[in-house]
């Protein structure tokens, strides 16, 4: 068997000399796939049937798939509708979309402009988290190329369609990244999830009918119209289509992105990144960024990366952000920053979020300082249950699968913490 | 096929109807079936953040939120299974892990939510263990004490700000459990229509800060008021423990007030509660005003009523405050009508009486106020109703936001809490003449040049047609062409089909059809012969003269003059209820009690009487005003003042008939005033004169919460156009002097460019102010 | 009293002007036109709150709450250059905590504190999305990635 390559869709090749610009982007066939649209009219369908047939997943997180999220928009409403790239990218592990954007905005703008077609969206709008200057800077920079070359703006190419793309910076709240705290943040208010219904399709931005994705979503698109679904779908596994950039960190020799087609097995990916940090033994894995559970070492071993695959162990692909521990890890200490990153990022309006986030974190430290009681266990469980699935958003979740994946496949590193006398 | 008109779910068993897409908790209350809430509540919007109301719905695979979750056909919901309560429990259980226990303490204690609820879905003991979170105390002004540890952070005080009352006082800033209700650097939280937060807060973060610590909500005893300090008829709950108001409440009729009340209509009480009471009658004896019996007082006042009727009545009048109830005017008008005398009236700070011939039988609205959100516009004439009647503002704001439209035609831009669509700003000189032309340009036939020429207000006009509403207020009505503007309004409602609107202060409808005008007896009849006016009545040399519940030194368009007619006076009669309220030309003090202590009847603008019972007993010697009159006609020996109760008076009034058509009438002549405006004859400044809303009546007057409100503050200002002041020499001053033909005062000068040009804007109703009421126009001198 | 909208320079008036282009409501350019400000006057004081409120027409409470939910937002005066150093589980993992002692040490300054000549400000921060780098840290707009704790020195000497 040969030794495992990335596959490069959303990312440069990486020999691409400044791959950033127009014309590197055009040397890879950048932009054929929107000047075909533009000279054919494209009907808006053939693109979300391509899309819904290629099997692209949603990359922000949750996986949904990106078509038929682009057909849930009304189709003969008026009036305006947005398309909106979410690149708040904060979830603790992921850093592929910084990359996406450094080395590759044209692509995402591409996307952006195809995605937006489709829907019926003249405008776009790219939420960039605020602590991405440089990202922020090439994306900027690479639409002002874009619409000097005419790619971008009224009448584009003589044909009477519009598109006109503009970003905007964040400002340090991972909350941003939930798509509607991320609309909200977007209109100037604080970054607070809204409740669903009515779903962003109905009521977005501004209150119009809007369709969010992840950049390395709106990346994918591109290469999928220009050479078909077909070519997308077989690159990935069945539920899985096409490549997804791994962002791989931690515990390892070569920490960094990866884009490989999926279904590759965890082994491999752990490989190309080097293997395990000094030759020293794996414990577990955070698969897809801080809020997925943590699969410990032989079964993410056997594991392949995919959403079936990361399913079946008990996790979730995430945003594919893999954080790797080896066998020094303190799983307590780990428990103990993850918890404290979700409670400090809680938007506060939910209960169980603004309560709950700051008892599991004052909990875990109260154990990792040698405070704890045996009831601290089960109370932690049974907080972190108490939080999941009773919030407005998913990062009440997000704080609780930590809690309970890491006391499930590692109770006994928490029981050791707590002093023998109380747990006598 | 039609959408289905309702949708039936099962909640506990039960099958409810409920209309689509109304959430699972509209649907449970309709059917009593009580979840559980904090965030909820029905006129905000929803935030679905407390958890609270977590409940099981089939199928789903979480517990869902009532609030927010919409009722399907079919739906299937279990309030108080497993799954519900655990839910429940959780949210109770996060809820109280940083809420401090000290319910013995606290306001709230009693009558919280959180309290009840811990009780009904929580569980014994606490788990938590960690350092709770305390917040640091949080100044909002002089009417909502807090304790921003206790709060749950629900966002309904948040909500209520930018949804209802458009203020935004209160913003939750930060971030998470950092999460905190504050306003911007401390500012005060005192709009007209704060107080409501105290109501809407479900814990003791937000209380009364005029109760705080006075009572627990157990000792309270509740009775049902009106509050008679604007003319909406907000219907109250008095609160009462140890012989005293404790608390002003608001009461739900959605016809009115919804759940709302006005800060005026909450804290208002405190005025009633104050130690400048009266308690015993008086009588001025060569030692000055010493206390005597009712007797003697009633005997020498029903001697010296009896000299001043001697020959046809003319020695005889009375001037009654419009916020009397309608038994008191009806009684005091049936006693000078009986002693021969028309010369009454409540009328008390206008002056142009002009069209009172011809005037339907009270002031109003043609519109339910329950119909102004639905409206399509409203044109508002000299009038500010946020401070005037705060909650017909809310109503205008409601109609705004569902995309109504506004226009002003008014002296000065007020600070709504609604946008304007149009606004023109002229002197108050011209506002009969702005009015003409509006009128005339609705009558002609629209070429395309004279639309052209149409300004915002007549397009306004022409938009919202007869979907709108011509709303006079304060200084359209208390205007020296009143009833020139008056019948213009008509007019320009006639053709254009908009309804007309008068906002009347306090219970001057009820004093209208109760006959305390000179022109008409009681239900509107003629009067035989129609008497002095109020503005009048200050002219005349009279033997005897009554003030009812009028503090003379300023509830009168001109005091200067009503002092002049005082000393005068041969006999002064105050009825008061107020020791500081009692002129010193008084020569015999009837102390009446306030409407806190008595039972009494309003007529609201639309048209709708309501009564308004005691909360106490009068305090001291002080006895309701009805009975005192009542006493008073048989200390007369007027025929027909036999009343056993309070009852039998309002039934012998009777109530008006329930026609809203009551603003004016389009068909007198118009006097004067061309459609030109008049240009500024000489170096004098139209003065544009208010009652601010702290000041409406001596009740108010007299509360000190409201006092200490940015709207109490009694220090006299006046506000000119920026651009004025430039021209006069004044740039920069930070005093000026005004200078009328009456009178003159020095006041601190704010530069606005919201005034009128060749205007000057001031309150009335502080000493230094009252005075200009002979003056339409004052000159302005720098402060030497 | 003076209009507050003054205190902002003509240049951040424009460049606010030009970000509220971009959106239908004036709101939508609160957090730029914080940032705006904030980078010429270093922190978001009570003078930049009124100003931003008055430029945009919002109420200074709602662009208070937007100043105090973002941690790029500073309501009190930060060094002139604000240094995050990650401190969240893919840095933790490769070293954080070493480098966030290191450079406390050097500074001689605790986490939030300001330096002495009013330089950094140190802040432990979460992930700010370069783990592929860990430990990182930020310092104003720039990312330090692969740090060593003997390194420090020279990188801050750049902004000296
Ligand atoms: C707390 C939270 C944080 C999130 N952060 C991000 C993020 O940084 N980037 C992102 O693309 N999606 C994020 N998501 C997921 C988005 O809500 C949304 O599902 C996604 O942007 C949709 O794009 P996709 O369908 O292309 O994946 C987050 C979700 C939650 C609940
Ligand atoms: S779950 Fe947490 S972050 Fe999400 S909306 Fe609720 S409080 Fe905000
Ligand atoms: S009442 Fe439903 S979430 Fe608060």
């Amino acid at each position: 068997m040969s030794a495992p390559s990335e596959i490069r869709v959303c990312l440069p090749p990486h020999d691409a000399v400044t791959p950033w610009t127009l014309a590197s982007y055009r040397e890879r066939g950048g932009y054929q796939a929107w000047e075909e649209v533009l000279k054919n009219q494209t009907p808006r369908e053939e693109i979300i049937e391509t899309l819904k047939s290629s099997g692209l997943r949603g990359r922000g997180g949750a996986g949904f798939p990106t078509g038929l999220k682009l057909s849930f928009m009304p189709r003969d409403a008026q009036g305006q509708k947005y398309i909106v790239c979410n690149s708040d990218e904060s979830e603790p592990g992921t850093f592929k979309d910084r990359d996406i954007l450094r080395f590759n905005p044209h692509q995402v703008i591409e996307g952006m402009a195809l995605a937006g077609y489709a829907i019926g969206a003249t405008v776009g709008f790219n939420y960039i988290r605020g602590e991405y200057y440089e990202p922020w800077q090439r994306f900027e920079a690479a639409l002002a190329e874009a619409r000097q070359a005419g790619l971008l703006g009224e009448n584009l190419k003589g044909s009477d369609i519009a598109f006109e793309l503009h970003s905007q910076r964040g400002a340090g709240a991972y909350i941003c990244g939930e798509e509607t705290a991320l609309l909200e943040s977007l209109e100037g208010k604080k970054g607070q999830p809204r409740f669903k219904p009515p779903f962003p399709a109905q009521v977005g931005a501004f209150g119009k009918p809007t369709t969010i994705n992840n950049t390395e979503t709106l990346a994918s698109i591109p290469p999928i119209i220009r050479n078909g679904a077909e070519w997308f779908s077989s690159i990935g596994v069945e539920n899985s289509g096409g490549t997804k950039i791994y962002s791989v960190s931690g515990h390892v020799n070569r920490p960094g992105n990866y884009e490989v087609p999926m279904g590759m097995p965890f082994r491999d990916l752990l490989e190309m990144a080097g293997g395990v940090q000094d030759g020293r033994a794996l414990k577990a894995v955070i698969p897809g960024g801080s809020s997925v559970p943590v699969v410990p070492a032989d079964a993410i071993m056997e594991c392949t990366m995919d959403y079936d695959g990361l399913s079946q162990v008990g996790s979730a692909l995430g945003a594919g952000s893999v954080i790797v521990m080896d066998e020094t890890t303190c799983m307590v200490e780990v428990l103990e920053r993850i918890s404290f990153f979700y409670f400090a990022e809680s938007c506060g309006q939910c209960t169980p979020c603004r309560e709950g986030t700051g008892w599991l974190y004052r909990m875990i430290r109260r154990i990792r300082s040698g405070e704890g009681t045996p009831a601290d266990l089960d109370r932690l469980k049974s907080v972190a249950d108490r939080i999941e699935g009773r919030t407005i958003c998913a990062l009440g979740d997000a704080a609780a699968w930590p809690v309970q994946s890491f006391l499930k496949h590692f109770r006994h590193e928490f029981e050791a913490m707590i002093p023998r006398e109380e747990a006598a | 096929m039609d959408a289905p008109t309702t949708v039936t779910v099962v909640i506990d068993g039960r099958e409810v109807t409920a209309q689509p897409g109304s959430m699972i908790i509209e649907a449970a209350d309709a059917a009593n079936i009580y979840i559980p809430r904090f965030c909820y509540h029905p006129k905000l919007s929803i935030a679905a953040n407390c958890r609270m109301c977590l409940v099981e719905v089939e199928k789903a695979p979480k517990p869902l939120p009532a609030c927010a979750t919409p009722v399907a056909d079919g739906m299937v919901v279990q309030t108080r299974s497993a799954t519900a309560v655990e839910a429940q429990q959780g949210t109770m259980e996060f809820l109280l892990i940083n809420h401090p226990l000290d319910c013995p303490v606290c306001d709230q204690g009693g009558e919280c939510p959180l309290q009840d609820q811990a009780m009904g879905y929580g569980q014994d003991s606490s788990r938590y263990e960690e350092e709770k979170r305390a917040k640091p105390p949080l100044d909002l002004g002089p009417l909502v004490a807090t304790a921003m540890t206790r709060c749950i952070h629900c966002t309904r005080c948040v909500r209520f700000g930018r949804e209802i009352a458009g203020t935004m006082e209160l913003g939750a800033t930060g971030r998470g459990e950092d999460m905190t209700i504050e306003t911007y650097l401390d500012g005060s939280v005192d709009s007209e229509v704060s107080g409501n937060i105290i109501d809407l807060c479900p814990v003791g973060a937000l209380t009364s800060k005029p109760y705080r610590f006075t009572a627990r909500p157990w000792e309270l005893f509740s009775h049902e008021g009106i509050s008679p300090h604007d003319s909406l008829g907000t219907n109250i709950t008095l609160q009462t423990a140890h012989q005293a108001v404790k608390r002003v409440v608001p009461r739900n009729n959605e016809k009115i007030n919804e759940c709302w009340i006005s800060d005026r209509d909450r804290f208002a009480y405190e005025g009633a509660e104050c130690d400048d009471r009266l308690t015993q009658p008086m009588i001025r004896r060569k030692e000055g005003l010493v206390e005597t019996s009712w007797e003697e007082a009633l005997s020498e006042a029903a001697a010296a009523m009896r000299q001043g009727a001697e020959q046809d009545g003319s020695q005889l009048a009375a001037l009654i405050h419009p916020m009397s109830s309608m038994e008191e005017s009806f009684l005091l008008q049936k006693i000078l009508r009986g002693l021969g005398s028309d010369q009454i009236d409540h009328r008390l700070l206008e002056r142009d009486f002009s069209d009172d011939a011809v005037a339907p039988s009270y002031p109003g609205l043609e519109v339910a106020l329950s119909d102004v959100e639905s409206l399509k516009g409203v044109l508002l004439v000299g009038c500010n109703p946020r401070k005037e009647a705060p909650l017909l503002a809310l109503r205008i704001r409601k109609m705004v936001e569902r995309g109504g439209v506004v226009g002003l035609l008014g002296s000065y831009a007020p600070d709504l809490n609604f946008s304007l669509s149009a606004f023109r700003c002229v002197t108050p000189a011209d506002l009969p003449g702005a009015l003409h032309g509006l009128a005339k340009n609705a009558g002609a036939s629209d070429s395309g040049a004279q639309a052209a020429e149409r300004d915002g207000l007549s397009g306004l006009l022409s938009e919202v047609g007869d979907d709108g509403m011509i709303l006079l207020g304060q200084s359209a009505l208390n205007h020296p062409e009143a009833g020139t503007i008056r019948t213009l309004a008509a007019r320009l409602a006639q053709q254009t089909g908009m309804r007309l609107g008068a906002l009347a202060p306090a219970n001057s409808a009820g004093a209208w059809w109760a006959g305390a005008v000179p022109h008409r007896t009681a239900q509107g009849k003629p009067a035989k012969t129609a008497g002095a006016n109020a503005s009048q009545i200050a002219d005349l040399n009279l033997n005897t003269v009554l003030l009812y519940g009028v503090e003379s030194s300023i509830d009168h368009s001109d005091p200067i003059r009503l002092q002049g007619m005082l000393d005068r006076a041969q006999t002064v009669i105050s009825f008061s209820t107020f020791r500081s309220a009692v002129p010193d030309q008084a020569d015999i003090v009837l102390p009446i009690a306030p409407y806190t202590e008595c039972s009494g009847s309003y007529l609201n603008c639309n048209g709708t009487v309501q009564v308004s019972s005691p909360a106490l007993t009068p305090r001291g010697n002080s006895r309701p005003g009805w009975k005192v009159l009542r006493v008073l006609g048989n200390f007369l020996s007027l025929p027909d003042f036999d009343y056993d109760d309070v009852a039998q008076v309002a039934t012998e009034l009777g109530h008006p008939p329930g026609v809203l058509m009551c603003a004016a009438n389009p068909e007198i002549p118009i006097l004067g005033h061309g459609e030109t405006a008049s240009t500024r004859p000489d170096d004098r400044f139209s003065l544009v004169a208010e009652r601010s809303i702290y000041q409406a009546d001596p009740i108010v007057r007299r509360s000190r919460a409201l006092a200490k409100t940015r709207d109490g503050s009694s220090e006299a200002f006046c506000r000119l156009h920026p651009e004025d002041l430039e021209a006069a020499g004044l740039a920069g001053a930070s005093r000026v002097l005004l200078v009328g033909e009456h009178h003159q005062a020095t006041l601190r000068v704010t530069e606005d460019s919201g005034v009128a040009r060749g205007s000057v804007f001031v309150f009335s109703g502080s000493v230094a102010t009252a005075g200009f009421g002979g003056d339409s126009a004052v000159r302005i001198r720098p402060v030497t | 009293m003076a209009e507050a909208g003054t205190m902002l320079p003509e240049t951040i008036i424009q460049k606010i002007e030009a970000e509220t282009g971009k959106y239908p409501t004036r709101r939508a350019a609160v957090k730029s036109a914080l940032r705006y400000a904030q980078a010429e006057f270093g922190w978001i004081s009570e003078d930049v709150v009124k100003a931003v409120a008055e430029v945009l027409g919002l109420e200074r409470i709602e662009v208070f709450e937007v100043a105090t939910f973002y941690d790029m937002f500073y309501t009190r005066p930060v060094g002139r250059f604000p240094v995050r150093v990650c401190t969240n589980v893919s840095c933790l993992l490769r070293g954080a905590d070493g480098i966030m002692e290191s450079l406390c040490q050097n500074l001689g300054v605790e986490a939030g504190e300001t330096t002495a000549d009013g330089r950094f400000t140190v802040f432990a921060a979460e992930c700010l999305g370069a783990c592929g780098g860990a430990p990182m840290m930020a310092v104003g707009d720039d990312y330090h990635e692969d740090l060593k704790a003997d390194e420090l020195d020279k990188i801050l000497e750049r902004y000296r």
